[in-house]
């Protein structure tokens, strides 16, 4: 099997990953529930993955970073535990569903929203950020990288612009955490919401959320936290305020050893690699007759997707054959990111996902660039 | 019966505080150890920082220096 669909997960693990999750199942009690050896030393790896994270975001200390089961969560957290019906947010039409569907909602209940337009490759105009900034918006936020054209948002433009205005920014690194070097001190970065399983390498069922100090959001669920039990409040300091019920500490342990192996491989050379796959792929791909590809390609800003589409093949059938006579995994269809779509003129017809690791190799580059060649042949 | 004696405890307000206390105390060879909070300070659950009451400037001095909060800082039986 080849798999290109690592921006929907990372499938291949450094063998370290494993091994750590499978110590934790085998040893690890309930952190901060107890203090025998075997729940200290959950606690121990959460404190000290909170540690890699903070150093990896350059957060102010380990405890502005809170865990979540993953990126959706924690922008729930921030557009549910942030936001009222009486403010105004903007948003672009970049995002993947978990930050739009979370507005939406409240959309619904007042929440005004206005989503920054996007062109035909996918970029938008930074000018119109600024001019649709109102006496009552409190927030703005985008994604660091689309997930669909794979093109990075300039983070620290948005940013000065939110900062000018008083405004927080709320940024999703779902894309880009891992791979892309993100300092939210730097940066002037509100809220970062990430998850352990794309570039960050770790397993299914880890993320978080980075909290500026100062700001506090109210909670999405509270309950057990192991400390001030008879309060009748869930405890509001970080980052016990954001993380009720038994944290994913095996997950956790994996996420450990996978933000290890990306501090010893180094992200610059993670994404050297990542990104000289696709400029292979890509490079190669637009010379086939009848393959239409997305996005913005003069720009060295982007994470390492090509999305495509063959003739007028639906999506959905060029990936199937795609697996099952070629055995490469892609993904067709809208990839949760609707607004995008419609912006590219692929509603209908979707788009297939290449999204390259570092894991990969230019032999399975060249092996899906003859798959294509046969597809899109008009014998 | 099980032997008690004076200490200091100190207690945090959430877990990630009592492992940084743990990790720093651990560098820096201050002794001590996690503990329970006792029950004759607190009734909540968590985890607090035991050490000799003779250790007490040098802890502080720590938890200044590396922006660690307290919740209570007790000398009582453990």
């Amino acid at each position: 099997m080849i798999y290109f669909d690592n921006a929907a997960t990372t499938l291949k693990k450094p063998e370290t990953v494993i091994k750590a999750v499978t110590e934790a199942m085998c040893s690890f009690g309930n952190a901060g529930r107890g203090v025998h050896g075997s729940s200290i030393d959950a606690s121990r790896i959460i404190y000290e993955t909170r540690s890699l994270l903070a150093e990896l975001f350059h957060a102010e200390s380990p405890e502005r970073i809170a865990f979540t089961a993953n990126s959706t969560e924690a922008l729930n957290m921030a557009v549910k535990g942030l936001l009222s019906p009486e403010d105004h947010v903007i948003t672009t039409e970049l995002e993947h569903n978990s930050v739009l569907r979370p507005l939406y909602e409240l959309e619904d209940n007042g929440l005004e929203l206005t989503v920054i337009n996007a062109d035909k490759l996918g970029n938008i105009n930074y000018d119109e950020i600024g001019q649709a900034i109102k006496n009552n918006t409190k927030a703005i936020i985008t994604t660091h990288g689309s997930n669909l054209t794979g093109n990075l948002l300039d983070i620290e433009k948005i940013s000065a612009i939110a900062h000018a205005h008083n405004i927080l920014y709320i940024v999703d690194a779902s894309q880009t955490a891992g791979v892309f070097p993100i300092d939210v001190k730097r940066m002037n970065i509100d809220v970062l919401c990430f998850t352990g399983h794309k570039a960050l390498l770790g397993p299914q069922g880890t993320g978080g959320i980075y909290v500026r100090k100062g700001l506090d959001i109210k909670p999405l669920i509270t309950g057990g936290s192991g400390v001030q039990t008879y309060s009748r409040t869930h405890p509001k300091e970080m980052p016990t305020a954001l993380e009720a019920g038994t944290l994913n500490s095996h997950g956790i342990a994996g996420l450990n050893a996978a933000l290890s192996y990306i501090k010893e491989v180094g992200m610059d050379s993670i994404r050297e690699k990542e990104c000289s796959l696709m400029w292979e792929f890509y490079s190669k791909a637009k010379e086939i007759d009848g393959i239409e590809i997305y996005g913005d390609f003069s720009t060295e800003n982007r994470c390492a997707i090509v999305s495509l589409n063959v003739r007028d093949y639906d999506s959905g059938l060029v990936s199937d054959v795609l697996w099952n006579d070629y055995g490469i995994a892609t993904r067709p269809g809208a990839h949760c990111a609707p607004l995008m779509h419609k912006a590219l003129g692929t509603e209908k017809q979707g788009a297939v996902r290449f999204s390259f690791s570092h894991f990969n190799t230019f032999d399975e580059i060249n092996t899906a660039l003859s798959a294509l060649r046969e597809i899109a042949s008009e014998e | 019966m099980i032997k008690r004696s004076e200490k200091l405890v100190i207690t945090f307000f959430t877990t990630a505080s009592a492992m940084a206390m743990e990790k720093f105390c651990k560098e820096e060879k201050a002794k001590g150890r996690i503990i329970p909070v006792p029950g004759n300070i607190s009734a909540d659950c968590g985890l607090a920082w035991c050490a000799d009451n003779e250790d007490e400037d040098d802890l502080l001095d720590l938890m200044v220096r590396h922006h660690i909060s307290p919740q209570g800082i007790y000398h009582c039986l453990v």
